[in-house]
């Protein structure tokens, strides 16, 4: 029912900016309306970053304790007890704290970006801007935590004595991977949450989940050859193993079918997640 | 868009879902309701084949339309405000043209930065300090940090909040915290600024300081559109103002026209009755000599009420209140039962009031809970109530009726 006539000048004679209102309109400059939008998106980013390292002892605390204590029961239950095999010659807590690094990534910007709708409600009923920008900056607010996690980890292997070897120059790489793997179910989610209230009790039991099929307290090579490519089709498989190949210098093979396919569906994951939230997005203010 | 026209709405018009369904008036769906329902529906259609489709529950979602078929241009410089009663359409208006939300039909051109302020310290964040809040703020409302850092003293010494700079505002007093919010906003420089009801906060002072900024802002020729239930406010400001009524536009001309027009079609009537189910059945204002009684049937009130209070507040022609009171007030408050409702009967004794319309708000309530409340539902027309041989102009005056005496005494 639209007669969607495309305006020709964008700016006037005048350079003054012309916006045009109209059902759909939203959607034919939605990423250069995104780029003017930067800089709001830092100062949110800042603004999640400082109110989270506000308390700077607690916030940085929180950031280290969390996946520490984990680290050691894991490496307890599944090295100790299970008595299950590391990469190589890697110590187990080690093995351990690499996976949890990229686990924790994951599932922080899961877990925050999908909420962060909820969360700044008010917001989106006052103020128009793309509201991609509400997930993606509590995304940085995980990146920050996984640098003072790799501190933590580099503490470690100093303190097994374990190099990681040039390999590491490549984690920029995996770390962008597991943003993007995250981003998509996160931005789905973050949908889902401002249409279904109830949505966000899914979330912790998908998120608990996730941690134990996931390759976090043992290595993926544990599982049997002919289960190895279906595993491996849950992205943080690939993110996991991506981490560890990166940081265990040389010890962790990657096996590349598996990591291909994870590939794979985190990028269609990542599709699915923009191309439902921005369906979505424009009738956020009304029902948030 | 032909010269000097900034916004054009062009046959706008927003359509709001509302469901009915079981669960009432929750505005998001829980999944579970949803996944009961097709459930439902699914065991419906077994159980019930013949019915087939029409079994199902959702055909209580009813369109709403907030605006519609709006149009009107606002020039370069103009200063336009926007009154009608609530729920009339001025903040789906305002939302729509700051881009909150997105109009069902119709289309709006808007020429040049459009900033909205649609609620003062929108973002601020508690734990943050003032100076940090200035600049969280500042870029919420669409200024560039460049721009924020150049006007930071400024907004600073406006608020008049130097000292605190660099305290979290969650330790501010509200009044600090409207002004710091206020001063932010006031020092966005867009070229159209977009306003809703804001002036309503903080001090009498302070307001007073916003409103000269606000003049200001229309003086460097920015174009304004401003919502406000302040008809003094809206004369000060706005020299054309827009009417909505039920998503429509009524009026939009002259502001003194525009809301004398408004005035009169929001209280048209000095009685009102209202639908089965309200507390209060009916409401009847007239003058009866020097006096002004105000009568109400009500049915029954909860049981644990027991002194049912009823309160009145009579406003002047600008909806500024005059004076009010309340049953609760009395000396020795008058016991009455609950359970059949009953009648109240309020007897205005004074003070007098010169000739002119007045309207009148009516409340009912305890201590506790307001469980009544019709701000501004009747209207009365007021003459010679003042047994005097001239009649005082309202308008110039004042409303109310002094007594006085005058003594003078020669000198020798």
């Amino acid at each position: 029912m639209q007669t969607h006539v495309e305006r020709a000048p964008a700016a006037t004679m005048t350079g003054e900016r012309v916006v045009v209102l109209e059902a759909g309109r939203a959607e034919s400059n939605y990423w250069r309306d995104l780029w003017n939008y930067r800089e709001l998106f830092l100062i949110l980013a800042w603004r999640d970053v400082s109110v989270r390292y506000k308390q700077t002892m607690i916030g940085v605390a929180w950031a280290v304790i969390r996946p520490l204590t984990t680290m050691v029961i894991f490496t307890i239950i599944f090295g100790r007890l299970a008595k299950l095999p590391s990469e190589g010659a890697t110590p187990y807590p080690i093995l351990v704290l690499s996976g949890m690094l990229a686990w924790f990534l994951f599932s922080s910007i899961l877990g925050d970006a999908s909420s962060s709708m909820i969360g700044n409600a008010n917001l989106i009923g006052k103020i128009y801007f793309p509201r991609i920008i509400l997930p993606a900056s509590t995304a940085v607010v995980a990146l920050v935590d996984l640098a003072i996690n790799l501190v933590v980890l580099l503490a470690l292997m100093a303190f097994y004595g374990f190099l990681p070897g040039w390999r590491i120059a490549l984690l920029p790489a995996f770390i962008a991977f597991a943003v993007v793997a995250s981003f998509g179910p996160a931005l789905l989610i973050a949908a889902l949450n401002v249409k279904y209230r109830d949505f966000r009790f899914i979330l912790p039991f998908l998120l608990q989940f996730g941690l134990y099929v996931s390759p976090v307290g043992f290595s993926s090579s544990v599982v049997p050859d002919g289960w190895r490519f279906f595993y491996s089709l849950n992205p943080v498989v690939g993110v996991i193993d991506g981490f560890r190949w990166c940081l265990l210098g040389g010890e962790s093979q990657l096996y590349m079918p598996g990591f291909v396919g994870s590939c794979a569906v985190a990028a269609a994951l990542a599709w699915l997640g923009v191309a439902y939230f921005r369906k979505f997005e424009r009738s956020f203010a009304d029902v948030i | 868009m032909s010269g000097d026209v900034v916004i054009r709405a062009d046959g706008l018009g927003k359509a709001y879902m509302i469901s009915h369904a079981a669960g009432g008036n929750e505005r998001y769906v829980a999944l579970r309701d949803v996944l009961a329902g097709a459930a439902r529906r699914a065991m419906g259609r077994i159980r019930d084949p013949a019915r087939g489709a029409s079994v199902s529950g959702d055909s209580s979602v009813e369109e709403f339309w907030a605006l519609r078929d709006v149009n009107f241009e606002v020039k370069r410089g103009e200063v336009v405000g926007v009154i009608g009663r609530n729920g009339a359409g001025k903040s789906t208006l305002l939302k729509v043209l700051s881009r909150i939300t997105e109009p069902t039909r119709g289309r709006v051109e808007i020429r040049g930065r459009l900033a909205s302020l649609l609620e003062v310290g929108t973002g601020f964040h508690p734990e943050l300090t003032g100076r940090e809040n200035i600049f969280l703020n500042g870029a919420i409302l669409g200024m560039t940090r460049a721009e924020i850092r150049r006007k930071f003293d400024e907004i600073v010494a406006f608020a008049e909040v130097e000292k605190f700079l660099d305290t979290p505002v969650k330790r501010y007093s509200s009044g600090m915290y409207v002004r710091l919010a206020f001063a932010v906003a006031a020092h966005l420089e867009p070229e159209i600024l977009v306003v809703d009801e804001v002036l309503s906060v903080g001090d009498a002072e302070f307001q007073k300081k916003c409103l000269g900024k606000m003049q200001d802002v229309s003086g460097q020729g920015r174009t304004v559109l401003f919502v406000s239930h302040d008809m003094a406010a809206m004369r000060f400001l706005c020299p054309r103002c827009i009417l909505l009524a039920s998503g429509n536009i009524d009026a939009f001309g002259e502001t003194h026209t525009v809301i004398s027009e408004y005035n009169r079609a929001r209280a048209a009537a000095n009685s009102k009755s209202y639908p089965e189910g309200s507390l209060v059945r009916s409401i009847v204002a007239r003058q009866s000599e020097s006096r002004i009684v105000i009568e109400l049937e009500y049915s029954a009130l909860p049981s644990d009420v027991c002194f049912p209070g009823v309160g009145f507040i009579i406003h002047g022609w600008d909806g500024r209140p005059l004076f009010g009171h309340n049953s609760m007030l009395e000396e020795r408050p008058q016991r009455s039962t609950t359970r059949n409702g009953g009648h109240a009967r309020i007897v205005v004794n004074g003070p007098p009031l010169l000739d002119g319309s007045y309207l009148i708000s009516i409340q009912m309530g305890d201590h506790h809970h307001t469980y009544f409340s019709d701000p501004q539902c009747l209207a009365l027309e007021v003459s010679a109530m003042i047994d005097s041989r001239y009649q005082l102009e309202q308008r110039k005056v004042g409303s109310i009726y002094p007594s006085c005496s005058y003594e003078f005494t020669d000198s020798l």
